[in-house]
């Protein structure tokens, strides 16, 4: 029986974290504040007390330190999860991720995999201003040697982390503060979800929409709202931002002919411009409009919250978008 | 009228009716509405013609007593007079 | 030549109203200077242009609101460098940069005119079909030509050349290129139709005993020539159920649009591969002996591609019939805009129970798909309702 509850974002990666925990005597959470403070975001909070201090570990402030200090755990045979506050600091850590995490595997001849599973928070909307708010994704999505995951809604919240567990090599979690408060209806009782390929959140027939992360939930917003006017839009989200599931992406453009991509990163070089490139490289002849793309200004996130809210697509955006591909008045 | 006379009428029919086909080929046994792909219709226009050119109006529920060229020949001859 | 469009004067601006034109067709306009007066929510604002440029045409007039990016003016930069048109304060934008105006080259729109604007998937539509591209013109953005265009030209050209083949003068290249524009012209209007139309589909098993043995006797009495068909029992059929059940004789066009002539589409196979579907209008006003003749007209034409324009598109339903040894059932995909389509399996001798006793009858499977914007399925089975009383009546066909 598929039984239904309500649950924050929040709520639903500290079930996650503690599932992980219960299934796995390897696998333990480190990270700043972690345990006493119950996390920076409150998502680990009581676990201290369930798992005791071996389990749920305080480090010191400095990202390259203790996410290195997880590498090493990693390759020692543990399975951690490091938690970096947000992906702002990650990029101090940004040494130890690509020259050891994501290059130890190739460096050792294949002898030394690295299963580290690092946590981070990414995203905007709590107006923390620039140096708290980028969309790092595409940074990381583009090393060879990572795997990259957004969790895009709750149900992906609740058990991307199994899957990042299970990989043998060093996985990125991408998770998004602005949603940790927003209560959706999961299901209760299912305990694995496929998070191998892109998911199609919503099918249709007239264009694919393309995204990941926060643009998840504002691409199916708009999507219903342009179903109310007779448009029938596929909402494809990535999930996984490296490897790309470039077989999910090309079905829906090769079924719908048009293809918007949305998200929040900065819109040069990013996932929505490679996944235009391979639409073109792979199926162009199915294209029946150019590729369009909405992404983030090219700006350090402003504060004001009118701003911020300017600096990165919003579902009227899209909806817009939409119709002037479709040519609809 | 002859055996051989019969055939060439039946030939030159089927031709006109399914003229991407060679009704020659068609062995002894074979099923002409299968392998030529005939339907009722066509099947029905086959019939009137042979009304016309031999003066033979065949019956609905012999149909099934002519499904093959050897059947079909046997049955204009036996019932020619 | 360019599209001057209603600017936006930030992101809370959906449309303006033109108040006045300030330049005229055919006048030189330079950067900065004011070409029109909109009024907004933010009150009287003065339009200005940033190219050099010649007016070409006016769109609209005074008074006329228009949605933020409509055209307002075709004008012809005197640059070709020219870029862009936009707005009076573009600082505005700044606000809702995401919409930001691209600045669209101009290039591609003023320069080399012989350079067709075609998406990728309909030039490759066009190429496989022998559609010449210079000839269409599109419905895409900024003109470009799209799949729809290109699948509305092949329909176009069937249509052209099934009028040339009733002239008479068909050679086997022309019937060779036919049966290729009909193949595509098929796979168009299914691909539509599937594409569009949210099928229901129903069946009902209906007992030819009665029918059959009407026509057998009937043609036992008859010259060769006058025999009868089944299908002409069925089409008769038909057309009166649709009498009682009138809203699936219909066309769907921006909802329902019941029609008061019954012109059954027959669906007539060609030997070549495809199909072909001649309408025999007014079937409800026909007698069974009269549709007969119809058909007799009408599939030997059909076959042969002599068909009128006219017999290819007044069709209001459409009719399906496997025939003898074929499949026993079939579930159609409607032709739009037509609201359904009925489809009559192979007439085979099945077990059949009636009155608490089990018979072998010769049955018929007889599907109705639908479209399910136009109607439910209670409309369907009431249809299929009618068809098995008339059946089981056939002296009162």
């Amino acid at each position: 029986m598929k039984e239904i509850t309500k649950i924050t974002y929040r709520e639903a990666l500290k079930q996650g974290v503690r599932e992980a925990l219960q299934n796995d005597e390897r696998v333990f959470l480190m990270g700043e504040d972690v345990g006493r403070y119950g996390g920076a975001f409150a998502v680990s909070k009581g676990l201290l007390q369930e798992f005791g201090e071996d389990k749920i570990m305080d480090v010191p402030l400095s990202e390259s330190g203790f996410v290195g200090a997880g590498i090493g755990a990693a390759v020692a045979g543990m399975k951690p999860i490091v938690e970096v506050m947000t992906v702002n600091f990650g990029l101090l850590a940004m040494d130890q991720i690509v020259n050891n995490a994501a290059t130890l595997l190739h460096m050792s001849g294949g002898q030394m995999n690295v299963p580290v599973v690092i946590r981070m928070g990414c995203g905007i909307g709590r107006q923390l201003a620039a140096q708290h708010s980028h969309s790092w994704e595409p940074l990381f999505a583009h090393i060879p040697g990572l795997i990259v995951l957004s969790a895009g809604t709750h149900e992906d919240a609740r058990h991307m982390l199994a899957k990042a567990l299970k990989s043998p090599d060093p996985v990125i979690v991408f998770e998004y503060t602005s949603m940790l408060n927003i209560e959706k209806e999961i299901p209760v009782n299912i305990t694995r979800v496929d998070i191998s390929k892109a998911k199609v959140r919503k099918v249709g027939k007239d264009i694919s929409i393309i995204t990941y992360g926060i643009g998840v939930y504002k691409c199916m917003d708009a999507a219903n709202e342009l179903a109310s006017i007779g448009i029938d839009t596929e909402v494809v989200d990535l999930r996984i931002l490296r490897p790309l599931d470039e077989e999910t992406i090309l079905a829906s453009v090769s079924k719908t002919h048009k293809a918007l991509i949305v998200e929040d990163a900065w819109k040069s070089v990013s996932i929505s411009s490679e996944i235009s490139a391979r639409i073109m490289e792979k199926i162009f002849y199915e294209l029946d409009a150019p590729v369009l793309r909405l992404a983030g200004v090219e700006v350090p996130i402003p504060y004001p919250l009118h701003l911020e809210d300017a600096s990165v697509p919003q579902k009227n955006d899209i909806i817009n978008a939409v119709k002037k591909m479709l040519n609809h008045d | 009228m002859k055996k051989e006379e019969i055939e060439k009428i039946i030939f030159s029919i089927l031709k006109q009716i399914a003229p991407d086909t060679e009704p020659s080929e068609l062995a002894l046994d074979e099923n002409i509405k299968e392998t030529l792909g005939i339907d009722s219709f066509d099947f029905l226009q086959f019939i009137i013609t042979l009304d016309e050119k031999l003066n033979r109006e065949i019956p609905e529920q012999d149909y099934g007593k002519i499904t093959t060229m050897s059947s079909l020949i046997n049955y204009l001859t036996q019932n020619m007079k | 030549m360019i599209e001057f469009v209603m600017p936006s004067l930030g992101a809370d601006m959906e449309d303006g109203t033109l108040v006045e034109w300030r330049k005229k067709k055919g006048d030189t306009v330079k950067r900065g200077d004011i070409i029109a007066e909109v009024e907004t929510q933010k009150g009287l604002i003065e339009i200005e242009i940033f190219d050099e440029a010649v007016i070409e045409k006016l769109l609209i007039g005074p008074g006329t609101k228009v949605p933020v990016g409509s055209p307002l003016a075709l004008i012809n930069p005197i640059h070709d460098k020219a870029e862009t048109i936009v707005t009076t304060t573009a600082k505005k934008d700044l606000i809702h940069p995401i919409i930001e105006k691209e600045k669209t080259p101009a290039s591609p729109t003023v320069s080399s005119d012989d350079r067709i604007k075609i998406s990728p998937l309909a030039k490759r539509i066009a190429t496989e079909n022998n559609i010449d591209t210079s000839t269409l013109s599109g419905s895409g953005e900024n003109g470009a030509i799209t799949k729809e265009d290109v699948e509305k030209s092949i329909a176009k050209k069937l249509k052209g050349a099934l009028s040339q083949e009733a002239l008479g003068t068909t050679t086997e290249d022309e019937t060779a290129s036919a049966s290729i524009s009909i193949r595509a012209a098929v796979a168009a209007a299914m691909s539509k139709s599937n594409r569009e139309i949210p099928h229901y589909y129903l069946e009902k098993t209906i007992d030819m005993t009665k029918a059959l043995v009407l026509m057998n006797k009937a043609n036992k009495e008859r010259p060769v020539k006058q025999r009868l068909l089944p299908a002409a029992l069925l089409i008769r059929a038909v057309a009166l159920s649709l009498q009682e059940v009138p809203e699936l004789n219909a066309l769907w066009d921006n909802g329902l649009q019941i029609r008061s002539d019954i012109n059954i589409g027959f669906v007539v196979s060609l030997r070549k591969g495809g199909i072909i579907v001649p309408a025999i209008p007014a079937a409800n006003l026909k007698t069974i002996d009269e549709i007969m003749s119809a058909l007799n007209d009408i599939i030997p034409r059909a076959k042969a591609l002599k068909l009128r324009s006219s017999e290819l598109s007044d069709s209001t339903i459409t009719m399906t019939s496997i025939g003898e040894g074929g499949a026993d059932s079939v579930y159609g995909i409607i032709y739009p805009p037509q609201v359904a389509i009925i489809g009559f399996g192979n007439i085979s001798e099945q077990p059949f129970a009636e009155n608490g006793m089990l018979g072998v009858r010769p049955i018929v499977r007889v599907t109705v798909s639908a479209d399910h914007r136009a109607t439910d399925g209670l409309i369907g089975s009431r249809f299929l309702t009618a068809l098995n009383r008339h059946l089981q009546n056939p002296a009162s066909l």
